[in-house]
């Protein structure tokens, strides 16, 4: 009952969502408990996160989060202001692909036989991407681009059969000087 | 002990050290295995530690000390159940904003995450009901922790902070160098004076305004905004409701007072929210017990909302005007720049009101909750700091006894934990040691947490607690008759002890109370007893609490009086 109820809360609120989810940059202390606090901020609104990528930053004492997720823009807002409230959080902001770089990268094993081999390659070259991995029964491809572009070359590899995928979710920059 | 000094110092004495350097005079507690290092240190202490019976009883006398003190409450406990005993005391604070420092034992750091005796994960047991929390890993970095956890604590919107403490920390040598080193908080933030140009924005709107309405809740009491309160809403001649947390923000005995509004409130509060044309909510949260039905929640009535907390900002209401500070602080500026506001007709309509809807009781069936209540306020003359668990009594409580300042009303609101009130008197009893504390509480919460009548005995605290025994949890009964046909189901409170007896084996004095010739004669032995004194107030069995509004309805709805008599029936709209 609930569930459906989520759902429907959802729905109309996907049309106005940006495509591919929210992207949300935060800057946080590195410290333990932090990606807790954070984890169970989203989970409490029910917001499914999509892609989460923590990293470390030019200064030691913090780490950057950015997260990956679907649902209702207003949800989204309270989200965002009930993680900027949490003590080990310094900055929480969403951004949209206008303005700042966002960056994914996937590795995918696909099934290879000399008769496809020619074909992945082309593919391959028309996405910039390059095999990482190769054996005679399968091929590991590493490929960097936006969430868009990687999900087109994750269907046009499907018809020679994909073994395996793994991504790592979105992360941006800020154009310009301005910090992320 | 001269030698100390010299000694280095352990984990333990360090935090001592700190918290009394803090100003701290209580701690509210049990001992436990872990934590001996602590309980040791506080032996040469000037910090007094009150042994409480159940580590609940702590959490709620630390709340109860800081709601009535404006100081930070301060809780030790061992780890394990010593440690999760204390989440629903936790959780309440955490609901009303209260400051509180809860110190738990922890095993040591090597232990951590093998299921050592009596280890629990309190620290990710209670991350959503927390302000902020520590696992302290080395006992150096104790006295930026405690300053930290006492800043964070008690600034901004207030609330408790857990510092969960591994033996070998408390055990282990101090070297640092300072016992007051520098906070290391970036990313906390809090807003004070708010933004003078939404300010100024207030005033315009207030100034178009013909049928204005104060709303003023916890956060008006949190800030002490009482005083520049009153200045204001005589400046602008606004009636003034509170929540049930604002009670003491505005005096209810003031003719701009309507009282409490909400599910339980003042019809002619209630009546206000439907006919206001603005709305002005000075920390409150719009909560559901005030707003059962957002979409019919002041139709047409401009909003304004000061809350301290940005998060609070549109969660509910949008509101047409919103300033993130502090209240006392938002107000003092707000004042400088508004006049007097023509309410005179819409003051007129709300007495006529007050007049047609008053709140009222009678004693034909015998003793009613209402009447001892209402006594306990003429003996007192309104000035006791009540204290109150939930349910019925407590919205009796909040309807007969008037509040007219901040920190004498003591409840808990937003969490509605039973078990509250008596211990929450205790703790408001040591904080208040010359004013009158009363906690009025039922059968049912009262036996949750009524074993702390011998930390009041032993204390010789003169707390006082007026138990109001329908036999029912009462609250719960009242909505299976309304809206279950009656269909009762696990409400009996069968089984009560005797009241009297119960505070007696403990060395507590102990009343009866049976007729209403008896309340004022009793009730006045009771107040002037030089101890601690147990009420029992032994009511008639069933009775409602009205008005009320039906919960996820909106103040249209109102029932003012029960739906059986009939003539003055539901739904005055």
């Amino acid at each position: 009952m609930a569930k459906t109820k989520s759902k429907k809360e959802k729905n109309p609120a996907a049309a106005q969502a940006p495509k591919g989810g929210h992207t949300i940059s935060m800057l946080v202390a590195n410290k333990p408990g932090v990606l807790m606090r954070i984890a169970s901020v989203f989970a409490r609104r029910g917001f499914n996160i999509d892609a989460l990528v923590v990293s470390a930053t030019v200064n030691p004492h913090y780490s950057r989060m950015t997260i990956t997720a679907q649902g209702n823009p207003q949800i989204l807002d309270q989200i965002i202001k009930q993680a900027s409230k949490l003590i080990d959080v310094l900055h929480v902001g969403e951004h949209n692909p206008e303005e700042a770089v966002e960056k994914e990268l996937a590795l995918v094993k696909v099934r290879s036989t000399p008769a496809l081999r020619i074909q992945i390659k082309k593919l391959m070259a028309q996405f910039h991407a390059h095999a990482v991995d190769m054996t005679d029964a399968a091929f590991i491809i590493e490929q960097t681009g936006s969430t868009a572009e990687l999900d087109e070359f994750e269907n046009r590899l499907k018809k020679f059969g994909i073994l395996e995928i793994v991504r790592t979710g979105k992360i941006v920059m800020t154009r310009g000087k301005e910090q992320t | 002990m001269a030698q100390q000094n010299k000694k280095t110092m352990n984990g333990a004495e360090t935090l001592i050290k700190c918290l009394e350097n803090h100003g701290v005079e209580y701690m509210f507690g049990i001992p436990g295995g872990v934590v001996i290092p602590v309980f040791d240190a506080l032996v040469n202490s000037k910090i007094k530690h009150i042994l409480v019976r159940h580590e609940q009883g702590a959490v709620h006398m630390a709340d109860g000390y800081a709601r009535a003190t404006g100081k930070t409450g301060v809780v030790v406990v061992t780890s394990g159940p010593g440690a999760t005993n204390t989440v629903t005391g936790i959780m309440t604070a955490h609901m009303d904003s209260v400051p509180l420092l809860v110190l738990c034992g922890q095993t040591t750091t090597g232990l951590l995450g093998k299921d050592a005796f009596q280890e629990a994960d309190i620290f990710g047991i209670t991350l959503p009901i927390v302000k902020h929390s520590y696992l302290v890993k080395n006992t150096n970095d104790l006295p930026r922790i405690i300053k930290e956890a006492f800043h964070i604590a008690n600034t901004g919107r207030p609330g408790p902070v857990l510092i969960d403490l591994p033996k070998d920390v408390t055990s282990g040598p101090f070297t640092g160098i300072s016992l007051d080193p520098a906070m290391d908080l970036p990313g906390y933030k809090f807003e004070t004076t708010g933004n003078q140009k939404d300010i100024l924005k207030i005033a315009k709107l207030l100034k178009n305004s013909k049928k204005p309405l104060l709303l003023v809740g916890h956060g008006a009491v949190i800030s002490r905004a009482d005083k520049i309160l009153r200045q204001l809403a005589e400046k602008l001649q606004a009636p003034v409701t509170n929540t049930l947390l604002g009670k003491g923000a505005f005096p209810e005995t003031h003719p701009l007072s309507l009282g409490m509004l909400g599910m339980h409130g003042t019809a002619y509060a209630n009546k206000a929210l439907t006919g206001c044309d603005l709305i002005f909510s000075i920390g409150s949260r719009w909560d559901d017990r005030i707003n059962g039905n957002n979409a019919e929640f002041c139709i047409g009535a401009k909003k304004i909302h000061v809350d301290v907390d940005p998060a609070e900002i549109g969660r509910i209401v949008q509101a047409d005007i919103n300033v993130i500070g502090d209240a006392r602080l938002v107000l003092e500026e707000l004042i400088k720049h508004v006049g007097p506001m023509d309410t005179k007709e819409w003051l007129k309509e709300l007495n006529f009101y007050k007049k047609e809807f008053p709140l009222h009781y009678s004693n034909e069936k015998g003793l009613t909750p209402q009447c001892v209540i209402d006594t306990l306020y003429k003996v007192t003359k309104g000035k006791a700091v009540i204290t109150t668990d939930v349910g019925q009594h407590q919205m009796w409580a909040a309807q007969f006894y008037l509040t007219d300042h901040c920190g004498h009303w003591i409840s808990s609101g937003g969490a509605g934990t039973m078990g509250f009130g008596f211990p929450a008197a205790i703790g408001a009893q040591f904080g208040r040691p010359k004013d009158l504390v009363v906690a009025i509480v039922g059968d049912g919460g009262f036996q949750m947490t009524c074993s702390e009548l011998a930390t009041a005995a032993v204390n010789k605290l003169p707390v006082k607690v007026i138990v109001i025994e329908n036999k029912y949890l009462g609250m719960v009964r009242q909505w299976q008759e309304l809206f279950f046909d009656n269909r009762l189901s696990g409400v009996d409170l069968k089984g009560n002890p005797d009241f009297v007896k119960l505070a007696e084996a403990y060395g507590v004095k102990g009343i009866k109370i049976s007729r209403p010739e008896d309340a004022e004669r009793l009730l006045t032995e009771a107040v002037e007893y030089d101890g601690p004194c147990l009420i029992h107030a032994d009511v008639i069995k069933e009775n409602n609490v009205f008005p009320m509004v039906p919960a996820g309805k909106s103040a249209y709805h109102m029932i003012t009086e029960a739906p059986n008599v009939k003539g003055k029936s539901a739904g005055t709209k």
